[in-house]
């Protein structure tokens, strides 16, 4: 295939493999087979890559943009600022130009008229109208196909490899060969009429490198869901609510290859699709009391549902896995937008005292191995286990590592079959901490022996599970419940800490972690020097604790309005309240490292936050 | 002279009756509720049923705590209100050749439950389904049900301006296979629907009409009862409890009585005639809307139909259970990670 013709030389000092592309689109007009495309090709050519997708609540019609950072030095954060700019939406293409920063460049259909243009930047109309007229685009393909007119121009003009698109093509329309070549032809076109008519005035290219060989792409619902897949996940009970719908879809498409039973052809598997968040997590105490590996994805809206049964789970000691991908709240608040404003609703879901545990990942890989550890906790804490993730890690594509191979057999916890039962003299007492870790023996419905079997109540009970609303009783059963919250520090995953002996330590969780690396080497440039330490679990180890201790200014990053991270920092470590400070923001969009460097040394500027009282 | 002590007659899964006891009932004294209890005891020892076998399942409300007060030795689970329709339907998932007995007020089947209760009748979870009907709330102190009579008047509550749902009818528009009505009082008729319920390969439903004689009674009291002590469960939820003996009918096929409750209002019971045939569903609800007008509460076995998929069986689940399947059935292997992985490469 042919490379960029070669053309007058660019103004400027060439900037390789290192900026954004931001694609402006009309959602549903069928843009995601040309932004595949383009991040699939720049992955294939070994160039670290990060897609995301910045979508409105709406099927049809409204502005929708792709971002895809090109990153030699691997930084996979959002950018504020785009230099390449492909304006294929009239409606925003005013605005989207405006954003542009000097030296910019932008991809523009010629049909569309901007109504400042600007000498700063690079401006390349495209005759997209003519490409569909003499490429002979049936009308009703036609606002699909005009599409891989953006690509094979950038693909031109930037230095793609227009042999990973076709390849890309080949491998997402296997077996297809008219839709590959209808699409291919087209990117073609604009590929040669952009090397005939298009006279580089910008500085920015692409470069073939190595820096993404043996790495995967996917994103992290997929991720998740494989990782229950793995973990022996047997009933999934699920109701569709964005950004966790594409969770639930993937264990819909892996299980039924992954999961049948190679003699019986049966499904090892169940999964059903309720009528409600209420009805979803029910069937997960029904299956997880059975003695199923039970799990839901849901978001906010659907978390509030299931406080009542949460409570429930959590006192009468049921495991069950329930994956949070979290969006902007309160209320319906910002559905396709990413958010961590639920790490207190879920950490204390339900009425009474109730604390859950509740992991935290921050890449694919995690979602992964959270995927099969979440159901090794729940059982063997016997508690429901919260997963929370986010939109930006659950529905965008990230460049990782292949998934590692669980590293140890399926566990299912203190579980009594009828011969233990047996051994026992025929009795057993289901809520009795026998060895300090505040868990109890359980049996499954079934087991057969004289005394196998008790009764799961909601209400106030023994340790032998018989009703009792005795003060004593109630104490006694609450206190082996925070024991238990305590073991749960010791097995939970611990927090990933990098640098070491600087003064100031940076606290993240989750998907705010590709901002944090890239924040703390701009940092260190402007000479502040950071330690940092990713929470990936509540209840926090003891890690978390020694972290802070060992810094005198620690600030904690998230992306919230209310700082959930801090509260709970501040509450459980309250001798270190005044040395830990607060960066929280979130407007629906991931954090930046330009916006987390600054706001990080604005924090350790800012007064202290008052003496948090005894 | 006392008679020589005989030894317990056995079933066939050699045990005797006591061994399906539960705990001691804490409800009110006369409550239909209890005898529906000892029917569901007589049924599951007549069929021989092994108690550990039998998963008992029940929501929130005086009817629900009956799964205490029999098969001490099976499984039981007392989940939340409305809700226990999800967890049946998630235990029968994981476990799926359990006896499931599941126990429900008409509040919470009728009111917070009406929602699971149909989806849990549209999947067809094969388990038995007992509401336990008393058109009040009995726990919280007599307030009306979605079943309680149009025109109905309570103390505190005043009067019922809304028509009630029939939830017989509510189950076989849902799509249930075996649908039943009965009365707590009528011991041979309760245990032989039972019976049939058990032995049912799907849902069944069973709309037991049992008088709470505490909260149909208008007497005004404030007086507490402190019945149970010897238990060691004391009671705060029912503040007057008056010992009513509970209310027995017996009466033949094609037959109609009128029985006079606690409170003094009466209901006319049609048991269904020999010839009446359950196999219409069009024939069922007409039975039911007629008898709306009639006034009449018909029992029997109302609608049975064997012809759908039980959802185990739609879901296509192996035979062993879910819950119990071996790890190597459950978590694929190595190599196939790889392969999913190159996929993503
Ligand atoms: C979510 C929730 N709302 C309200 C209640 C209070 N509550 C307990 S029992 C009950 C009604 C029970 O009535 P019914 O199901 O008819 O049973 P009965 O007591 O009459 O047998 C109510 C409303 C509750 N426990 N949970
Ligand atoms: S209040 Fe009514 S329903 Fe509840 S136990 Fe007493 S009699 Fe039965």
């Amino acid at each position: 295939m042919t490379q960029p013709a070669p053309r007058p030389a660019a103004p400027v000092r060439p900037v390789v493999n290192d900026f954004t592309i931001n694609v402006a689109t009309v959602n549903g007009s069928g843009s995601q087979t040309s932004n595949a495309t383009l991040v699939d090709a720049l992955f294939h050519m070994g160039i670290p890559v990060n897609a995301k997708n910045i979508f409105p609540s709406n099927i049809k019609g409204l502005p929708t943009w792709y971002s895809i950072r090109v990153s030699g030095d691997g930084y996979t954060a959002r950018r504020d600022h785009a230099e390449v700019l492909v304006a294929f939406n009239a409606k925003t293409l005013d605005q989207d130009l405006r954003e542009l920063p000097t030296g910019g460049v932008m991809f523009y259909p010629d049909h569309l008229k901007p109504s400042a243009p600007r000498d700063d930047v690079s401006m390349y109309p495209l005759p997209v109208n003519a490409i569909m007229k003499e490429q002979n685009v049936d009308a009703k393909f036609r606002d699909r196909m005009m599409n891989m007119v953006y690509v094979g121009a950038l693909a031109q003009v930037l230095g793609i490899e227009m042999d990973a698109i076709l390849d890309y093509l080949n491998r997402n329309f296997a077996g297809k060969a008219k839709v590959v070549a209808s699409n291919y032809d087209i990117a073609r076109a604009a590929f040669e009429w952009c090397a005939a008519n298009v006279v580089k005035t910008d500085p920015y290219s692409v470069q073939r490198m190595n820096a993404t060989t043996g790495k995967i792409l996917i994103d992290g619902n997929t991720a998740g869901a494989l990782g229950a897949i793995y973990g022996g996940c047997t009933v999934v009970a699920w109701y569709p609510i964005t950004p966790a719908t594409s969770l639930a879809e993937g264990l819909i498409e892996w299980m039924p290859k992954l999961r049948r039973d190679p003699h019986s052809g049966a499904n090892t598997f169940a999964i059903v699709q309720s009528e409600d968040e209420l009805a979803a997590i029910g069937m997960l105490v029904g299956a997880g009391w059975a003695g199923a590996r039970a799990m839901t994805s849901t978001s906010g809206p659907g978390i509030s549902l299931m406080a009542e049964f949460a409570g429930y789970a959590y006192f009468t000691e049921i495991p069950l896995v329930v994956w949070n991908i979290q969006r902007m709240g309160p209320s319906t608040g910002l559905p396709t937008r990413v958010s961590q404003g639920d790490l207190l609703s879920t950490y204390y879901l339900s009425h009474g005292d109730t604390k859950h545990v509740v992991l935290l990942p921050g890449t694919p890989a995690e979602c992964f191995e959270f995927g099969w550890r979440a159901f090794d906790l729940a059982e063997a804490l016997q508690t429901p286990v919260f997963v929370n993730s986010d939109l930006d890690l659950g529905m965008n594509i990230w460049m990782s590592e292949p998934f590692a191979y669980p590293d140890r057999p399926i566990h299912r916890g203190k579980v009594l079959r009828a011969e233990d039962i047996v051994a026992l003299g025929g009795s057993f007492a289901r809520y009795r901490d026998e060895d300090g870790t505040g868990v109890g023996p359980r049996t499954l419905p079934g087991t057969d022996a004289l005394g196998g079997a008790y009764f799961t109540r909601g209400t106030g009970h023994t340790d032998a599970a018989t009703y009792s609303e005795h003060p004593e009783e109630w104490l006694k059963n609450l206190r082996r419940l925070d024991r238990k919250h305590e073991h749960a520090r010791s097995v939970v995953p611990a927090p990933v800490i990098s640098g070491g002996g600087a003064r100031t330590g940076l606290i993240n969780m989750g998907s705010t972690e590709p901002g944090i690396v890239e924040a703390r080497a701009l940092l260190d440039r402007a000479g502040l020097r950071t330690d940092a330490l990713r929470v990936r679990a509540l209840p926090f180890c003891q890690d978390v604790r020694a972290f802070i201790e060992e810094h005198e200014e620690v600030v904690v990053v998230e992306m919230n309005q209310q700082g959930q991270l801090a509260i709970l920092l501040r509450t459980e470590y309250p001798e270190f309240a005044t040395r830990i400070h607060s960066v929280a923001h979130c407007d629906g969009l991931p954090l930046s490292a330009a916006f987390i460097a600054a706001r990080v040394q604005d924090a350790l500027t800012a007064p202290q936050p008052e003496e948090v009282p005894a | 002279m006392t008679a020589p002590a005989r030894p317990p007659a056995l079933n066939s899964a050699g045990l005797s009756k006591t061994d399906y006891k539960g705990l001691p009932s804490t409800l009110c004294p006369g409550c239909g509720h209890d005898s529906i209890s000892s029917r569901i005891i007589d049924a599951a020892f007549q069929l021989g049923l092994r108690p550990h076998s039998v998963m008992k399942l029940s929501g929130i409300g005086c009817s629900s705590k009956s799964p205490a007060y029999f098969l001490n030795a099976a499984h039981g689970i007392n989940t939340v209100h409305g809700r226990m329709p999800s967890v049946a339907t998630g235990a029968m998932l994981a476990q799926r050749w359990h006896t499931a007995i599941g126990v429900s007020g008409d509040g919470d089947t009728g009111s917070i439950g009406i929602g699971q209760f149909k989806h849990l009748v549209r999947r067809n979870v094969p388990m038995v389904y007992i509401i336990e009907n008393n058109g009040v709330y009995g726990l919280t102190k007599g307030q009306f049900s979605a079943t309680a009579d149009e025109g109905q008047h309570l103390k505190y509550i005043g009067t019922n301006e809304l028509p009630p749902l029939d939830l017989c009818a509510e189950a076989i528009i849902a799509g249930a296979g075996f649908v039943a009505r009965s009365f707590a009082g009528d011991a041979k008729q309760v245990t032989e629907l039972l019976k049939a319920a058990i032995a049912f390969r799907g849902m069944a439903v069973l709309d037991i009409v049992s008088p709470c004689v505490t909260f149909n009674n208008h007497d005004d009291s404030t007086k507490s009862y402190a019945y149970g002590k010897e238990h060691e469960v004391p009671l705060h939820d029912i503040t007057f409890i008056p010992d009513y003996a509970e209310i027995m009918v017996d009466y033949d096929p094609g037959d109609v009585i009128s029985v006079q409750l606690h409170d003094g209002a009466t209901v006319q019971l049609r048991k269904l005639g020999r010839d009446y045939d359950p196999a219409s569903r069009l024939g069922a609800l007409a039975l039911l809307e007629n008898s709306k007008h009639t006034g009449e509460l018909v029992t029997g076995l109302l609608y049975l139909d064997q012809r759908r998929p039980t959802l185990p069986e739609a879901l296509h689940l192996p035979e062993l259970p879910l819950a119990l399947l071996p790890e190597d059935l459950i978590r694929p292997s190595r190599e196939s990670l790889e392969g999913v992985m190159a996929g993503f490469a």
